[in-house]
């Protein structure tokens, strides 16, 4: 029986159910379901310890869309304890002085390839895209994670406290993405978010269809692009039913384990959406391009939870809104494809004006590490265009959408009392391109600090090379 | 003596340099001139040129008078490398005119005659307070991408300001890859095509006469490196490792009229005094600080801060290897260079000098020497700004180049207010409303 055992996790979750549903007649021993395991490779990460901190005197942007000027925070536990004009002090707290800096909820990025494309970027690193088939559902982003990319120092520094890492866009199906913190380890799982939910990248438009028909393959055409995803879900459905009819006979006691399905791993993560327990989030410039992913996704039953690069998202604002799909987008990047064409610097206010939900990401390395930055220019656009956007519910864009986005909203993303400690205490005003981070804390724990290089990463890779340890 | 208010000016087409002069007042005017800086101050031009600035200048009489009162005004900002009016959408190769990996040639490559002054990118750059820029090729067939081009980003259309201005060169790992796969190949690429370039101009018809086929040298390639190697042209070098530059800084002693500008650069900051020695500048970005590659491991924010400590002209330009490099972006590029003096340990400019590294120093390397600064005489490109130009959530109110007042709309405006409201109505979106 071990054998056909798919995950530990499974089996558990299958006796528990079984056993909580147990009819009056049923047999002594439950029924043996086999189960396609939702967390076969659990995050091993774990919080490094931090002390109990006050922080006095900052004005608070807190990711939710508030502000408290001179405002006070209590980390304790590695959690938010206390927020507000005023805190209790206790015994033995470090009491950290703010006067006129800014302390925010740590910064979070929806779409980043750190890890995945690491610095140096040379081709025996270069591992994001498994570009041998327009379809690549079975591939995870977090087996191409090299931990030691320097990439993750400088994103920390940039006060990222949780970011997603997703594989390219060559494909239709690109894989699954994971949610990871920037703390060092020795293996990817030790720097997995804790129960995050996986992704799945999805691309339309001009990626694909130039990667495979470039090669005089299936899709070459955006049409081509829609008619090869729609098969793979239809195939997804119906392999999804023949696990959900399994399962059903499974639990009555009147299959056997070996009745169950070939596991298809291609499909367990589309089945994994179409559950609802893996989001999507899809790689798409064009408004019109939009509108048919959201078709697809009615045709067959799933949802799509953010566009991706979506510099048209403003042309379909209202529509994003109405089906809740929220807008990962850059502030300016425009114009270097033709996709990008139509791409503007009012972009997101337009999208947050519109109330549909809106984040900005990077998909780079060095984006990562300023997009407070971003947001800053989004917000100067918005106002020229006459919309108001204040500086508490910009800040929505940098942790709490995106904590939306990835289903971690419940953990993370807003400096609410009970959420974890990742917190931000900023130099300056963090729209002002003279703020930098301070002091980065991920849980609670201190994991950067601008003045004591004891608290500043360096990646392996860059031990005993030049410019080690200088400030970056 | 007439006012104007700025929004007028702003609406439609460019105007002409104005025939009466103009005196923009009470601004604080950052001159990008040393670290002068005048608060309350007014600055005159006419025909094109500024005719005076200071605390306590006289507005002539005539004059159209513009309040600059809480404004800044700076030089326009000039865009050291670029590849404005040569590409339109850098991922369709057939709006790109940035290089040539088929053509049998390569330091000819003129850029001059790929400009388009009705790019979209250059309103999009002109609103951002771009006023000059570089126009680069990028090296794909040989070592040489060509002859880059200076241009103006006036709507007048009089956007081509001086053809082949500089000669573009990849070394490092870009070269070595181009000139068949190794570093030592790439100077041998290079020695071999400015020895070529020296044996044509000292004796043409040796040259011609049958030997070119085993010189590995076109004639008109051989033939465009000439003001290279007599310093009319200079040199921009695309190189990153601290070793490649002392390498190329060699090249001097060999060749001593030769001007070459380091573009890149990453590792600069490692071999500061020797480039300062060499009177060689730098064009980099404010925001390198990864590894990206094996030449650029000691990247760091630092680099400018150590380079202009050290006396070298430094200049920041959309370099790539950041994503979503701009133009529009280069006051925050700069403002960014400021920000890294802020961090303990870290080696920043003042805001004078983020400000001449975008405006001053690479009018200074491109050899325009009546841009870049506000000084009576110089050319009336200027930026008047909503706030410090330097900040992210600043832009330009207004924007002169040579004394024109520029239109503040582009493409992206457009686009802008056509979506601004996406209710339904009698027609179409794309109708006139």
């Amino acid at each position: 029986m071990r054998a056909l055992v798919l995950g530990v996790a499974g089996l558990a979750l299958a006796t528990a159910a079984a056993a909580k549903d147990k009819p009056k007649d049923a047999p002594a021993t439950p029924p043996d379901v086999v189960r396609v395991g939702k967390d076969p490779w659990p995050s091993q990460y774990k919080p490094y310890p931090g002390q109990v901190t006050v922080i006095r005197g900052a004005t608070i942007y807190d990711g939710a869309g508030h502000r408290f000027d001179n405002g006070m925070i209590r980390l304790e536990g590695g959690k938010i304890a206390e927020i507000g004009q005023t805190v209790s002090v206790p015994d033995g707290a470090r009491l950290i002085e703010a006067q006129g800096k800014y302390v925010t909820a740590g910064i979070i990025d929806i779409h980043s390839h750190l890890g995945v494309y690491p610095s140096p970027a040379v081709d025996a690193n270069s591992d994001g895209n498994e570009a041998t088939s327009p379809a690549r559902p079975e591939v995870w982003a977090e087996h191409s994670v090299w931990p030691q990319d320097p990439g993750f120092s400088r994103a920390l520094a940039g006060g990222i406290t949780a970011m997603h890492v997703l594989p390219g866009s060559a494909n239709l199906f690109g894989g699954r993405g994971v949610t990871l913190k920037p703390v060092y380890g020795r293996s990817v799982q030790e720097m997995k978010f804790p129960g995050a939910p996986y992704s799945l990248k999805m691309a339309c438009g001009e990626n694909p269809k130039r990667v495979y028909g470039s090669r005089n393959q299936m899709p070459s055409t955006r049409m081509g692009n829609i008619a090869y995803a729609r098969q793979l879900w239809s195939d997804a459905v119906a392999y999804k039913r023949r696990w959900d009819d399994y399962t059903r006979r499974a639990e009555a006691g009147t299959a056997k384990p070996t009745d169950a399905p070939r596991r298809e791993l291609a499909l367990d993560t589309l089945m994994g959406v179409l559950n609802g327990e893996i989001l999507v989030q899809n790689h798409c410039y064009r408004a019109d391009e939009m509108a048919n992913m959201i078709a697809m996704s009615k045709e067959f039953g799933y949802k799509i939870t953010a566009f991706h690069h979506a510099v048209e998202s403003y042309k379909l604002a209202d529509t994003l809104k109405a089906e809740g799909i929220c807008s990962a987008m850059w502030a300016d990047w425009y114009g270097f494809k033709m996709e990008s064409f139509d791409g503007i610097r009012e972009n997101i206010a337009l999208v947050n004006a519109a109330g549909a939900c809106a984040i900005v990401h990077s998909d780079d390395e060095n984006g990562i590490q300023r997009l407070n930055q971003e947001a800053a220019k989004a917000i100067a656009a918005g106002r020229r265009l006459g919309l108001p956007i204040a500086p508490e519910q910009a800040w929505t864009w940098l942790s709490l959408n995106p904590a939306r986005g990835l289903g971690i909203a419940d953990r993370t993303g807003s400096l609410e009392v009970g959420k974890a400690a990742d917190v931000v205490l900023w130099s300056a005003e963090p729209f002002s391109v003279y703020a930098r981070p301070m002091t980065v804390w991920i849980d609670g724990a201190l994991m950067y600090d601008w003045g004591d290089p004891k608290r500043r990463p360096t990646a392996d890779f860059e031990l005993g090379q030049p410019g080690v340890g200088d400030v970056k | 003596m007439k006012r104007l208010a700025i929004t007028l000016l702003l609406a439609g087409a460019p105007l002409p340099a104005a025939a009466a002069p103009v005196a923009i007042t009470g601004a604080t005017i950052m001159t990008a001139r040393g670290e002068t800086v005048i608060d309350g101050g007014t600055l005159v031009f006419d025909n094109g040129r500024i005719t005076a600035v200071g605390k306590d200048v006289a507005v002539p009489a005539g004059a159209t008078v513009i309040d600059g009162k809480g404004r800044i005004l700076t030089p326009g900002i000039i865009a050291a490398t670029s590849d404005l009016g040569i590409s339109e959408v850098n991922g369709v190769r057939e709006t790109n005119d940035g290089s040539a990996r088929q053509s049998p040639f390569s330091a000819a490559l003129d850029l001059s005659t790929a400009i388009n002054p009705r790019s979209i990118h250059i309103a999009i750059s002109r609103m951002a307070g771009v006023t000059r820029a570089a126009a680069l090729p990028d090296s794909a067939g040989s070592i040489f991408g060509g002859q880059g081009a200076l241009i103006s980003l006036s709507a007048s259309g009089a956007t081509l300001t001086r053809a082949r201005a500089l000669q573009y060169m990849e070394l490092g790992e870009t070269g070595g890859r181009i000139a068949g796969g190794s570093r030592p190949a790439a100077f041998a690429q290079l020695a071999n095509m400015l020895a070529e370039a020296q044996r044509l101009a000292l004796n043409p018809a040796a040259f011609d006469r049958g030997q070119d086929s085993g010189s590995l040298a076109k004639r008109l390639d051989a033939e465009a490196l000439a003001p290279v190697i007599d310093g009319r042209q200079p040199l921009f070098v695309h190189v990153e490792r601290a070793s490649d530059i002392q390498e190329l800084l060699k090249l001097k002693a060999r060749y001593p009229a030769l001007r070459p500008v380091l573009v890149g650069a990453r590792e600069a900051w490692l071999v500061a005094g020797e480039i300062a020695r060499a009177g060689v500048p730098v064009i980099t970005h404010s925001l390198y600080d990864l590894p990206d590659d094996f030449e650029s491991l000691a990247a760091s924010r630092n680099n400018l801060g150590v380079l202009q400590a050290a006396g070298v002209t430094v200049a920041i330009a959309p370099l790539g290897g950041i994503g979503g490099t701009s133009p529009v972006n280069l006051p925050s590029y700069a403002g960014n260079a400021v920000a890294q003096g802020l961090v303990p340990g870290g080696k920043g400019l003042t805001r004078a000098q983020a400000l001449a590294a975008i405006t001053a120093n690479p009018a200074r390397i491109l050899g325009l020497a009546d841009t870049g600064t506000l000084e009576v005489g110089k050319r009336a490109d200027l930026v008047l700004w909503d706030g410090d130009p330097l900040e992210l959530m600043s832009a330009p109110v207004a924007v002169w180049i040579d004394g024109a007042a520029q239109p503040m709309t582009s493409r992206q405006s457009e686009l802008a207010q056509r979506y601004k409201a996406l209710g339904r109505t009698d027609l179409p979106l794309q109708y006139p409303r």
